[in-house]
């Protein structure tokens, strides 16, 4: 479904060859069992606050992180574990923040909501609704006013487009034509409330409105999100302003750990784990020939492995000293 | 020396700043055609081009935001919010992600941004437009909140605010930014943050106050003269950092404080700084530390409503005589 009145350069894609569909099915692999693992150490209590698991919505963070390039830089949401498994941001490290230990991404000061890795590109999970969709604007303002070919990959949820900066950045993007794929997982709630009972509109239309190309897809599909987001960055990087992309996609989860999820029925949920994306691609790879059971069960052990040796490593890790707690409150003024 | 207003030592900070560093552009509402509400980045466009001196829409949110992932990825932007009033609407942006970036990121993260905001009463535009907030932004750990008081110290505390890899709260009072003063011509000249500055030594009382509220201390403490009283002043210049050890070394001198700010009472940054002194100074008080503040009311527009709502000299000088 295409919503823009914006004719689009003809772009097509190379379809993803074997190696890189192993790859997606690994790292799907990974983020499922991370999540579930993440999920099993928060009742063990080695992880605190809030969680929010992101199983169902792999497809999503695989398809399009891998879209990216090395120069590219991502900002997300507070659901951010599979974003940042996607794009290659180490998962010990990664488990380690959660546990907040002094070796975890954010040096334990940031928890589930607040990964960062810089070296990635990897800019932040952000916690407060929509709040960091300006700030993608001005990183894509930034690479255009330095000359630098670099996509800000906006990640966000439905819930975000009730808030006024959805609207603020997405205006503010078009004017000044900066290179941002504003990126929305509609997974259907914003925390309880459907999204169709608080948006009086589409949200592809409210986009389209701003004058951007908006297209709907199925998030459930990594090949079709990976697709489109190739299509996002080849329009973005080449000058032409932002790009829209929802994403219908679903978690099996509630919003968190603590949800008691009165607000949908477990049918629902069954009928989405029977389009469940791992194993789509499974039967997509098995049916071409790219994949035997042998094969799977494979990604299955190294997935394990990969996510017990994290746990390990997060386990392991010391815990901050309370000799750093005022450390790096201000950054040292630079010399100009 | 030159003797500029505060309006174009600021001007005068803004060019030679982004003449000295190209990562420097200026965003915000009305600072580009229109020249700035209050006049300070009057030609800036037309000597930088609209690359460099961005207007924007309506939106503070959203141009808080923008400046702060533009900072994130190595530019060093500037937001005029036109007035303080309207930054609550950024709010957000400022106190989740621009004070907490670097600290949540462990480091990885910095962002050197100036947000600059006019605040204070005194013009007759009721309670929505005459704020004073320069307490509510020190409450925050992670930001530099900077109010100057004369045209030097804002050109100064300006381009220092540039040279830093936070993000700096600039606050300029509207009464002020006519007021005259000597500036130094020289282009490295900066003010440091968190150095108070003593504009009036004596030994009979400390007042201290910051942005405008310095002018009604300095003229009280010429009253107070004509009643043999010798006040010492001391102009905070920044609140975050905060040199309290000037303000503590001048009491222990004078042994008596008064703190005068235009911005509420209750709660407000004289608190803060009235429990500092005691926590420090507690054994050299003779009286009590005595706070001066604007009336706890939304501002009145009736002009002499407004008036008796914020502090005078008349109202420090008799704080003052209460205490000896």
């Amino acid at each position: 479904m295409t919503h823009q009145q914006i004719s689009l350069p003809a772009f097509n894609p190379p379809e993803p060859g074997n190696e890189q569909l192993g790859m997606f099915l690994y790292q799907m692999q990974l983020l499922r069992r991370f999540e579930e693992k993440t999920g099993e150490m928060y009742t063990k209590g080695k992880i605190r606050g809030f969680l929010h698991l992101y199983t169902g919505q792999e497809a999503c963070a695989v398809g399009a992180l891998n879209a990216l390039r090395e120069q590219d830089r991502i900002v997300t949401h507070y659901r951010d574990h599979g974003h940042a498994l996607a794009r290659g941001v180490d998962a010990n490290r990664i488990m380690a923040e959660l546990f907040g230990r002094v070796d975890g991404v954010s040096g334990g000061r940031g928890g589930s909501m607040h990964l960062y890795d810089v070296s990635k590109g990897f800019l932040g999970g952000y916690a407060i609704v929509a709040a960091h969709l300006p700030l993608a604007v001005g990183l894509g303002l930034a690479a255009k006013m330095q000359n630098e070919d670099r996509v800000a990959l906006c990640i966000f949820g439905d819930g975000s487009v009730g808030e006024g900066e959805f609207h603020e950045a997405l205006n503010l993007s078009v004017l000044w034509k900066t290179p941002v794929i504003f990126f929305c997982e509609n997974n259907l709630y914003g925390m309880g409330v459907r999204f169709a009972e608080s948006l009086s509109t589409q949200i592809p239309t409210l986009a389209a409105a701003y004058n951007m190309p908006a297209v709907s897809i199925n998030g459930m599909d990594v090949l079709e999100v990976y697709r489109e987001t190739q299509k996002a960055v080849q329009y973005c990087s080449t000058g032409n302003g932002p790009y829209f992309i929802e994403a219908m996609t679903y978690r099996y989860r509630g919003h968190s750990m603590a949800d008691p999820e009165l607000y949908r029925l477990k049918d629902e949920i069954e009928q989405y784990r029977k389009r469940d994306a791992i194993e789509a691609l499974k039967q997509h790879m098995m049916e071409r020939g790219m994949l035997d059971e042998g094969g799977w069960q494979d990604v299955v052990s190294r997935v394990d492995h990969a996510v017990d040796e994290a746990v390990a490593f997060a386990d392991a890790s010391p815990e901050p000293g309370l000799d750093t707690l005022y450390d790096r409150l201000m950054a040292e003024p630079a010399n100009g | 020396m030159a003797e500029l207003r505060m309006r174009d030592a600021l001007r005068e900070a803004l060019r030679e700043e982004m003449i000295r560093d190209p990562r420097i552009f200026l965003m915000g509402e009305d600072i580009g055609a229109y020249g700035g509400s209050y006049a300070v980045t009057k030609g800036l466009l037309d000597e930088f081009g609209e690359d460099r001196v961005k207007d924007t829409p309506i939106a503070e949110s959203g141009i808080v935001g923008v400046g702060i992932g533009a900072a994130m990825a190595g530019l060093r932007p500037m937001v005029e919010l036109m007035t303080i009033n309207f930054s609550f609407l950024a709010l957000d942006q400022i106190v989740n992600s621009a004070a907490k970036l670097h600290y949540m990121s462990n480091g990885q993260i910095s962002v050197p941004l100036v947000i600059r905001m006019a605040s204070g009463g005194g013009s007759q535009l009721a309670a929505t437009h005459s704020h004073s907030l320069e307490g509510l932004y020190a409450h925050f750990p992670g930001l530099n909140v900077v109010c100057p008081s004369n045209s030097a110290d804002a050109k100064g505390l300006l381009k220092r605010a540039f040279r830093d890899e936070n993000t700096t709260i600039f606050i300029e009072h509207t009464a002020i930014y006519g007021v005259k003063g000597e500036v130094p011509d020289d282009p490295d000249f900066l003010v440091e943050f968190g150095k108070a500055n003593i504009l009036r030594a004596g030994t009979d009382v400390t007042i201290v106050g910051y942005s405008g509220s310095v002018h009604p201390a300095l003229r009280a403490a010429a009253l107070l003269e004509e009643d043999g009283i010798d006040a010492e002043v001391i102009d905070l210049r920044t609140l975050r950092p905060l040199d309290i050890d000037t303000v503590v070394a001048s009491v222990k001198k004078t042994n008596r404080a008064v703190i005068v700010e235009d911005d509420w009472k209750f709660g407000g940054f004289g608190g803060e700084l009235s429990a500092q002194i005691m926590e420090r100074a507690f054994d050299w008080l003779d009286a009590p530390v005595a706070r001066v503040s604007g009336k706890d009311v939304p501002m009145p527009y009736n002009r002499n409503l407004e008036f008796a709502a914020l502090p005078s000299e008349e109202d420090v000088a008799e704080a003052v005589h209460a205490m000896m």
